[in-house]
C-alpha cells in the first residue's frame, strides 16, 4: 500500500502504473449478505473487476474488504459491480471514532487465559481435596499448591486487567463500581492464598479466585460481544444510507462519491427515483419530488430553481442539479440536529438494570466482608482466619448472575432479533423498550408503506386503465406505479407502450394514430379543476379520466395496533400530514387517539406530557420525527427511514411487517423476566451462602462448586429464550 | 511420585500449546467471521488470491 492517497471514487484516465505499490484498502458495508452463496457472488464480482487484487467478504459483519489500484478502478466501480450482482453496498464511514477500553479480542484473550488457568489449577485442586487426609503427604500438598501460584499469578495479573483497570478509574473519580469489590476478591485471594502457601497452611484459594475471574469475564465478553455487533450494525446502516452522488467537476464531468465526503458549495446532479444526497438549493431543473420522510406529507410537492431541497428527499420526475450547501447553515436540519441533541440529554442519563443493582450491591459486599472480618477479630480469631472468611464473603458474593447472566439474556434476545432483520442499535435498549407501555406511531412510512394506492380503481373502466398502465410503466413517478399496480391486480398483465415522452413535472405523453395521449397533472390533461384527483388520464379523443390515490396501509398495520392494544399498551398517532388524512388511517387501523399537523417540535412536546405518566415507545421514519425519536424513552424506526432517523432509533426493523415492533415488545419483556428470574435465582444462592462464609463453613472446594452452579443455572436460564421463541413463531 | 515429575510438566506444556494455538488463531483473524467461515468450508473452489 502507498501512502498516495487517490480521491475515492474518481475515475482518472491516467496511463497505468506500477500497479501493485499503489494500492487501497476499503471496507464496503454490504446489504442482503446471507449465505455462502452470497458471500461467493459478492467477492466473485468484485474480484472480476480490473485493479481489483483481493476481496474477502465477512459474513458475520455483512462487510467486504477490497484490496484495489485506485488508478484502475474506483469506490463506485465496486458499487457498481455489485449493485450489478444485485447487492446494495457503499462504503463505510469512517468515523475514526474507535471505542475507548477493552475491545472484545481482548476480552476474549483474557478468557482463554483464565480458562486455561482456571482447569489446571482445578485439576491440582481436585488431587488435593481427594488425598487430603488420606494417601497424600504434605509435601506432595505443598508442591501442588506452589504449582497452582505458578500458574494463578501471572494469570490473574494478565486476565484481571479489565477488571482492576476499571476499579482503579472508579476509584479515582471516588465511586464505587462492581469491578472494586471484585478486584478486592481476587487481589486478596490471590495475595492471601500466596502467604498461606508460603507457610505451608492448607488455607489456599487460587482456584475460587481464578475461576471467578473465568466466569466473570465470560459475562464480559458477552456483554462487549453485543455492544460491538449493535455498534456494528449502525455503522451499516449509515453508510449503506448515505450512498452515492454524482458530482459535476468544474470541467462538466461527472464522478461518483460517497455522499459522506460532498463538500459545500459543489454540484450534484439528482437522477429519476434516486435520493437526494445532501441538503442543497436548486440550479436547475422542474420537478416533483416526495419529502414524505421530511416532512411526513404524503402527496409530491413541486420544485424549481432557488428551491433547497433536503437529504433524503427521493426525486421523482426529472433530473435536477442542486449546489450543495453546509448542513449547519440548513435550517431546518440545524433545528432537528438542536431539538435532536435537547431530547437526548434526558435519555443519557438512563442506567441500566445490571448498573442499578450494582449501585446497590457493592456497597453490601464491603460492608459483609468488612463485617466478617471485625466480626472474627473481635470473637478472638487470628487475623489469618477473620481474612480468610472475609475473602470467603467475598468471593461467594461475587455477582456472577450480574456479570453473566444479564449479558446471556441480552445476548440470546438481540440475535434473535437481528435473525428476524430487528437491529439493535444501543446496548441498553432491550432494557428499556421492556419498559414501554405506550406506542405513539407516525403515519406515512410507519403505518403506511409511504407509497400511494389507487383509491378509485372500481370507477375506471379496463380499457382506460390498460391504456394509462402502459403510459405509467414507463416512469417511477410514486403515482404511476400504483396505477401499474392496480392495473396489474385486474388485469393480469401490463403491455408497456413504446415512444413514451416525459414532459418534466407535467406527466407523459405517447403520440398515437388518433392524436396524443396524455397521464399527468390536471391542467395539462385538460381536466376540469377537481381536487379529488391528483392524476388524469387523457385520451386520445380528448376525453379525460381522474385517479384519485390514498396511502397504502402496511399489510399488518390494523392487526398490530390490535396486538398491541392485547398486550395492554396504549397507542396514539401523531403525524405531520393533514388532519383529514391522519383521522381515516386512524379510523381505519382503530386508533382512538390521534393528532394531525403535528410539527416536530409539538411532537417533542406531546411525548415530554405523555412521559410524565407512561414509558413511551415511539415508532416514526420521517426526518420530522428524529427528535421525538431521540426524546422518546424507546423508538423504532423502518429501515426505510431518513437516515438521520435512523441514527435516533434504537431499533431499526426490515421488511414491510409491522409485526416487528410487537415481536420486539415481546422478546425485550421476555428478556426483562428471565434477567430478574436470574437476579433471584442469584438472591437465593447468596441467602443460603453468604451466612455460611461469615460464620466460616465455606471450604474453597465448597466455594468453587457453589459458584459454578449458580453461573451454570443463570446461564441455562438465559438460553430459554431463544428457545422459547422458536415455539411462539409461527 | 516420580511419575509426577515429568507428567505435571508434560501436561501443562500441553495445555500451554492449546492456549498458544487458541492465541495464534485469535491474532490471524479466524474468529473475525464465524457465520462466513462454516460457508467457506462448503466450497469447492479454491479461493481466488
Amino acid at each position: 500500500m502507498s501512502l498516495q492517497t487517490a480521491i475515492p471514487g474518481t475515475v482518472t484516465t491516467e496511463p497505468e502504473m506500477a500497479a501493485d505499490l499503489n494500492e487501497d484498502t476499503v471496507s464496503l458495508a454490504v446489504e442482503n449478505m446471507h449465505c455462502g452463496g452470497c458471500m461467493r457472488t459478492v467477492e466473485g464480482a468484485l474480484s472480476a473487476l480490473p485493479g481489483v487484487s483481493n476481496a474477502r467478504a465477512n459474513l458475520s459483519a455483512k462487510r467486504v474488504g477490497v484490496r484495489y489500484d485506485p488508478l484502475r478502478c474506483g469506490v463506485d466501480d465496486l458499487v457498481g459491480a455489485l449493485s450489478g450482482a444485485g447487492f446494495k453496498a457503499s462504503p463505510m464511514q469512517s468515523g475514526g471514532e474507535k471505542e475507548a477500553g477493552t475491545s472484545d479480542r481482548d476480552y476474549l484473550r483474557c478468557v482463554a487465559v483464565a480458562g486455561f488457568a482456571a482447569a489446571n489449577i482445578m485439576l491440582l485442586s481436585v488431587s488435593v481435596w481427594s488425598g487430603a487426609g488420606g494417601d497424600m503427604d504434605a509435601a506432595t500438598q505443598d508442591f501442588f499448591h506452589r504449582l497452582s501460584a505458578l500458574i494463578a499469578l501471572p494469570a490473574v495479573a494478565y486476565a484481571g486487567r479489565p477488571f482492576f483497570r476499571s476499579a482503579f478509574d472508579a476509584l479515582k473519580a471516588r465511586r464505587l463500581n462492581m469491578d472494586v469489590p471484585i478486584s478486592l476478591a481476587v487481589i486478596l485471594a490471590t495475595g492471601m492464598s500466596f502467604f498461606q502457601m508460603l507457610k505451608g497452611s492448607d488455607q489456599v484459594y487460587f482456584d475460587a479466585a481464578v475461576t471467578l475471574l473465568f466466569f466473570l469475564l465470560v459475562g464480559r465478553w458477552l456483554d462487549q460481544r453485543l455492544r460491538t455487533r449493535a455498534q456494528g450494525e449502525a455503522q451499516n446502516l449509515l453508510s449503506l444510507q448515505s450512498g452515492l452522488a454524482t458530482a459535476i467537476s468544474a470541467d462538466g464531468s461527472h464522478r461518483r462519491v460517497p455522499a459522506h465526503m460532498l463538500e459545500p458549495g459543489e454540484r450534484i446532479l439528482v437522477a429519476i427515483g434516486e435520493r437526494v444526497p445532501a441538503d442543497g438549493i436548486v440550479l436547475s431543473g422542474n420537478g416533483e419530488v416526495d419529502q414524505g420522510l421530511i416532512t411526513g406529507e404524503s402527496a409530491p410537492a413541486a420544485i424549481s430553481k432557488g428551491d433547497a431541497v433536503y437529504a433524503g428527499t427521493l426525486n421523482l420526475s426529472t433530473p435536477f442539479t442542486l449546489s450543495v450547501t453546509a448542513a449547519a447553515d440548513m435550517t431546518l436540519l440545524s433545528e432537528i440536529s438542536r431539538l435532536m441533541a435537547n431530547a437526548e440529554q434526558g435519555r443519557a442519563a438512563y442506567r441500566r438494570l445490571a448498573d442499578r443493582a450494582a449501585q446497590i450491591y457493592a456497597p453490601a459486599v464491603h460492608i459483609l466482608g468488612a463485617a466478617t472480618f471485625a466480626g472474627w477479630l473481635i470473637l478472638g480469631a487470628g487475623w489469618e482466619t477473620a481474612l480468610t472468611h472475609a475473602i470467603a464473603v467475598l468471593i461467594v458474593t461475587c455477582p456472577c448472575a450480574l456479570a453473566l447472566a444479564v449479558p446471556a439474556v441480552q445476548i440470546a434476545a438481540a440475535s434473535r432479533l437481528f435473525r428476524e432483520g430487528i437491529i439493535l442499535k444501543t446496548a441498553d435498549a432491550l432494557e428499556r423498550l421492556a419498559e414501554a407501555d405506550w406506542v405513539v406511531f407516525d403515519k406515512t412510512g410507519t403505518l403506511t408503506l409511504g407509497r400511494p394506492m389507487l383509491l378509485n380503481a372500481d370507477e375506471i373502466p379496463d380499457d382506460i386503465l390498460a391504456a394509462a398502465s402502459a403510459l405509467g410503466a414507463a416512469s417511477t413517478h410514486p403515482y404511476s406505479k400504483a396505477v401499474v399496480e392496480a392495473a396489474k391486480n385486474r388485469l393480469g398483465t401490463v403491455r408497456i407502450a413504446g415512444d413514451v415522452t416525459e414532459m418534466p413535472g407535467e406527466g407523459l405523453a405517447r403520440k398515437t394514430a388518433e392524436g396524443e395521449e396524455r397521464l399527468g397533472s390536471p391542467g395539462w390533461c385538460g381536466a376540469r379543476e377537481d381536487m379529488s384527483a391528483s392524476l388524469w388520464y387523457r385520451a386520445p379523443t380528448g376525453e379525460s379520466v381522474g385517479f384519485q390515490f390514498s396511502e397504502a396501509l402496511r399489510p399488518d398495520a390494523s392487526e398490530t395496533v390490535q396486538q398491541l392494544k392485547g398486550l395492554g399498551l396504549g397507542v396514539s398517532l401523531l403525524s405531520g400530514d393533514r388532519e383529514g388524512a391522519v383521522k381515516a388511517m386512524a379510523e381505519e387501523t382503530g386508533i382512538g387517539d390521534w393528532k394531525g399537523k403535528v410539527n416536530p417540535a409539538d411532537k417533542i412536546a406531546d411525548l415530554k406530557r405523555r412521559s410524565r405518566e407512561h414509558k413511551v415507545l415511539m415508532v416514526g421514519d420521517g426526518l420530522n420525527d428524529a427528535p421525538a425519536l431521540a426524546a422518546a424513552h424507546i423508538s423504532i424506526s423502518p429501515a426505510s427511514a431518513a437516515d438521520i432517523t435512523q441514527r435516533a432509533a434504537d431499533f431499526v426493523f426490515q421488511g414491510e411487517k409491522l409485526a416487528s415492533v410487537v415481536e420486539a415488545i415481546k422478546v425485550a419483556s421476555r428478556a426483562h423476566s428471565l434477567a430478574l428470574q436470574n437476579f433471584a435465582i442469584a438472591l437465593t444462592y447468596n441467602a443460603v451462602f453468604v451466612p455460611l462464609a461469615m460464620a466460616g463453613y465455606v471450604t474453597p472446594l465448597l466455594a468453587a462448586i457453589a459458584m459454578s452452579t449458580s453461573s451454570i443455572l443463570v446461564t441455562v436460564n438465559a438460553v430459554r429464550l431463544s428457545g422459547l421463541g422458536r415455539q411462539e413463531a409461527p | 511420585m516420580t511419575a509426577l515429575a515429568w507428567l505435571i510438566p508434560v501436561a501443562l506444556f500441553l495445555g500451554l500449546l492449546g492456549l498458544a494455538g487458541f492465541l495464534w488463531s485469535l491474532r490471524s483473524g479466524q474468529f473475525d467471521d464465524l457465520e462466513g467461515a462454516a460457508w467457506r468450508a462448503l466450497e469447492d473452489e479454491d479461493e481466488p488470491d
